[in-house]
């Protein structure tokens, strides 16, 4: 949907990109070879494509190439957004709690809307398909493409579609998929993962995208967004030409129309919807909304929360197929309309993490996203959301670090537009390690002894005297009273920053010194 | 005006000179303050952490050490983030300790937000002993109290001899986050180093952070990278601003 090159305003023609002509651009260059999915180990409901956070983390904290890119991008945005919030919704808030209000009320009464909403497809002429899982919506893909006799299958960005590894299962029955969304290319090229939710390749540097498009179309490197950004387009154009079948997410499905909205800014999402003899629209249950009306409330929040834009470049409303007499649209028009584990959450105590319209506003926000980048959280959705969904997706108990990796600041949730509580939903979370028995097992015990030596006051004094004693005593210290080396579970604290020494009194003895009058 | 400091744990060990201003600061504005010697911590650790059952122990010792309180006012403002955002959650549908928890949470103030908010104190007029160029960091609390860095740069503004020099990135975590900064000890890292050094960008000599964390976090970065600033709070300021009223006059 967006990237961080952008298009060429001016129009060029194929010629003017043509690679040397001894080595024209194969049109059939496109093989299982060239379109590679990466491997990883297939978790429960999300693929999972990096089991160690921690190791990660470690390498991705010391990537300052990594932390420019993103300070380039995704925290410029950040304030970019502010500066337009500000700007064009002085009532932001107002607007948020409505949208975040719509949704609880839309996920409260899900099965209604549900049930109307496919009611209002069908009524438009499209068809609607409920798949249980990830496997069972690839496979509706699968058939349709293969009953219209299609092979070539064009997508335009679809964050569920990444969730049931959509392209894996197509190449499998030798079809084939292209991504056209510019830094979904990217991705699928350069056989990557996307690292954010809105801009897949925002961990890459032209040079790397260079490198992967100079492999990929044989021409000479160039790292030029410009021109970079037009191989792209004259080899989409040409795939346009020739696909069948589009498949397109969904940003949001109006369920007394039956409408659903896409909004993307390259215009691919609109050559993948109506050019098409067939467009198959895949959504995860969760991006319903009760009336068409609604609608605006979302629009307003969703570019502007993810890049600071008023709108993006296209809203494209689509309501059934082609009628009569159109020119454009597709003959076909289908949804499918996905659980994978969604009922499960949506019965839990963290429904409201289903509220996200995926803007990445809260990954943009986030500190610890910042510095680790989207590959740390080795889950297509990373992130804070990402942080509580791919746990609530594919079981805690295999990513119990993505709730406890956290400084809880809150930015996230200020950042919302839809205002989920991520903080307090993380801590639930941290909590709910017991159950799945991945706190480690000292950690109820400190906690157990810290707040007995907290819960009187003779303890707590005591205790005090105690940790300034050591540490005045039994510590490395620096020359002008600093610790540098502290053991145990503070170990860490040292190994990147010193630690202060506590002065010689407390407060409470400088207030007894002072000889004011106290309470007890 | 009768105020109960609750000075919070990490303050009384590692920052009392923070608690000592604090007082004098409520003084100079006319409270009478008191310290209820019984309080201890608020929970936060606990609560952050996943074991709301111990957190709430430590906050019915709160509630029942400041019973009497009329105004409580802390310095560390992600322990007052605690007590407004968590307490209520703690005691919900408890028919036995919510009216009170309510009662306690409603009386509880961060320093800023009390000075601006409750007091409305007026700093002009109070200037620094000397040329201080000061920079602000949002502590993350700031976001928890809804209050903005509006209260306390425009009250830092106004105090003269300062010269204020915005933060780049002020609205970004400094990577504290209480055991995160010793579980996660890269991602910490690289958090607060990034802190440091849009901190040395402002030129400031004073970095303020009004959150005893943070400032343990900063601060032991700026010592172990090196800085030209300092991170210090804004009672400690606003503290030598009216020692600086009547500067000792030299002898003969």
């Amino acid at each position: 949907m967006n990237s961080r090159m952008k298009a060429p305003t001016m129009s060029i023609t194929e010629s003017d990109v043509a690679p040397p002509a001894n080595e024209p651009p194969n049109p059939n260059l496109l093989s299982d070879n060239d379109l590679k999915h990466p491997p990883h180990a297939r978790g429960a409901a999300l693929p999972i494509f990096n089991p160690d956070f921690k190791a990660h983390a470690h390498e991705a904290a010391l990537d300052e190439l990594l932390h420019d890119a993103h300070e380039n991008s995704i925290v410029k945005n950040w304030y970019a957004r502010a500066r337009v919030l500000a700007a064009d919704l002085p009532d932001a808030d107002a607007l948020r709690s409505l949208a975040g209000n719509l949704k609880a009320h839309t996920l409260d009464h899900l099965d209604f809307y549900l049930e109307q909403f496919a009611d209002s497809v069908e009524k438009a002429g499209g068809h609607v398909h409920f798949a249980s899982n990830a496997e069972e919506a690839n496979q509706i893909v699968v058939d349709i493409a293969r009953r219209t006799h299609s092979r070539l299958i064009v997508k335009s960005k679809s964050m569920v579609s990444e969730e049931t590894e959509l392209n894996r299962a197509l190449l499998a029955a030798d079809l084939i998929p292209i991504e056209t969304d510019l830094g979904e290319l990217i991705v699928q090229i350069a056989g990557d993962h996307p690292s954010h939710l809105v801009y897949p390749i925002v961990h890459m540097r032209a040079k790397q995208i260079g490198e992967v498009f100079a492999k990929f179309f044989n021409v000479p490197f160039t790292d030029d967004p410009n021109a970079l950004a037009e191989m792209a387009r004259v080899y989409l154009r040409n795939r346009f030409a020739e696909a069948d079948l589009g498949v397109s997410g969904v940003n949001f499905a109006c369920a007394d129309t039956g409408s659903i909205c896409i909004c993307a800014n390259e215009g691919n999402a609109r050559m993948c919807t109506s050019r098409m003899r067939i467009h198959v629209a895949m959504m995860g249950m969760e991006k319903l909304i009760p009336r068409f009306t609604d609608l605006p409330v979302f629009l307003k929040l969703l570019a502007r929360s993810a890049g600071g834009q008023p709108l993006t470049q296209y809203s494209n409303i689509i309501t059934g197929p082609k009628r009569a007499g159109e020119l454009d649209g597709p003959d076909e028009f289908h949804i499918v309309i996905m659980d994978n584990g969604r009922s499960r959450i949506l019965a839990s105590d963290y429904r409201d993490t289903l509220r996200c319209i995926r803007c990445g506003a809260c990954l943009n926000a986030c500190p610890i996203y910042r510095k680790v980048g989207g590959h740390t959280y080795g889950s297509i959705y990373p992130g804070p959301i990402g942080a509580l969904i791919t746990p609530l997706f594919n079981g805690l108990e295999h990513h119990e670090h993505l709730p406890q990796a956290t400084t809880l600041c809150g930015a996230c949730y200020e950042a919302c537009p839809v205002k989920i509580n991520i903080p307090e939903m993380l801590i639930a979370m941290k909590g709910d390690l017991k159950l799945v028995g991945k706190d480690p097992w000292y950690e109820k015990y400190v906690f157990r002894l810290w707040t007995i030596g907290l819960n009187g006051k003779l303890r707590y004094v005591l205790g005090q005297k105690l940790q300034r004693f050591a540490m005045r005593h039994f510590f490395k210290k620096s020359k002008d009273g600093w610790l540098t080396k502290l053991p145990g579970l503070a170990k860490g604290w040292t190994e990147v920053r010193d630690f202060p020494l506590p002065p010689k009194k407390n407060f409470r003895e400088l207030w007894r010194e002072r000889g004011l009058k106290n309470t007890t | 005006m009768n105020v109960s400091l609750f000075i919070t744990c990490l303050t009384d060990l590692f920052a009392p000179q923070v608690g000592m201003a604090t007082v004098q600061v409520l003084e100079h504005f006319g409270c009478k303050v008191d310290f209820p010697e019984a309080q201890t911590c608020c929970g936060q650790p606990q609560y952050n952490n996943g074991y709301p059952g111990e957190a709430r122990t430590l906050a019915e010792r709160m509630i029942r050490v400041f019973k009497n309180s009329q105004y409580i006012v802390t310095p560390s403002g992600s322990c007052c983030a605690m007590v407004r955002e968590h307490y209520p959650l703690l005691f919900k549908d408890d028919k036995r300790w919510e009216n009170d928890a309510l009662e306690f949470v409603a009386k509880t103030y961060e320093f800023v937000e009390f000075l601006t908010k409750v007091l409305k104190v007026d700093v002009a007029g109070l200037s620094l002993p000397s040329e201080t160029a000061v920079t602000y960091h949002y502590t993350c609390h700031t976001r928890g109290l809804h209050m903005g860095e509006g209260p306390c740069v425009d009250m830092v503004k106004k105090l003269g001899n300062t010269t204020f020099a915005p933060l780049e990135k002020h609205d970004q975590c400094c990577g504290f986050g209480g055991t995160f900064a010793v579980k996660y000890t890269d991602i910490s890292a690289a958090i607060v180093k990034d802190k440091v050094t849009c901190g040395n960008q402002t030129q400031a000599d004073v970095m303020i952070v009004n959150d005893a964390g943070c400032a343990m976090n900063i601060g032991g970065a700026c010592h172990r990278y090196g800085a030209h600033f300092k991170p210090r709070h804004v009672a400690e300021l606003l503290a030598e601003a009216i020692d600086n009223r009547h500067p000792p006059q030299p002898k003969g």
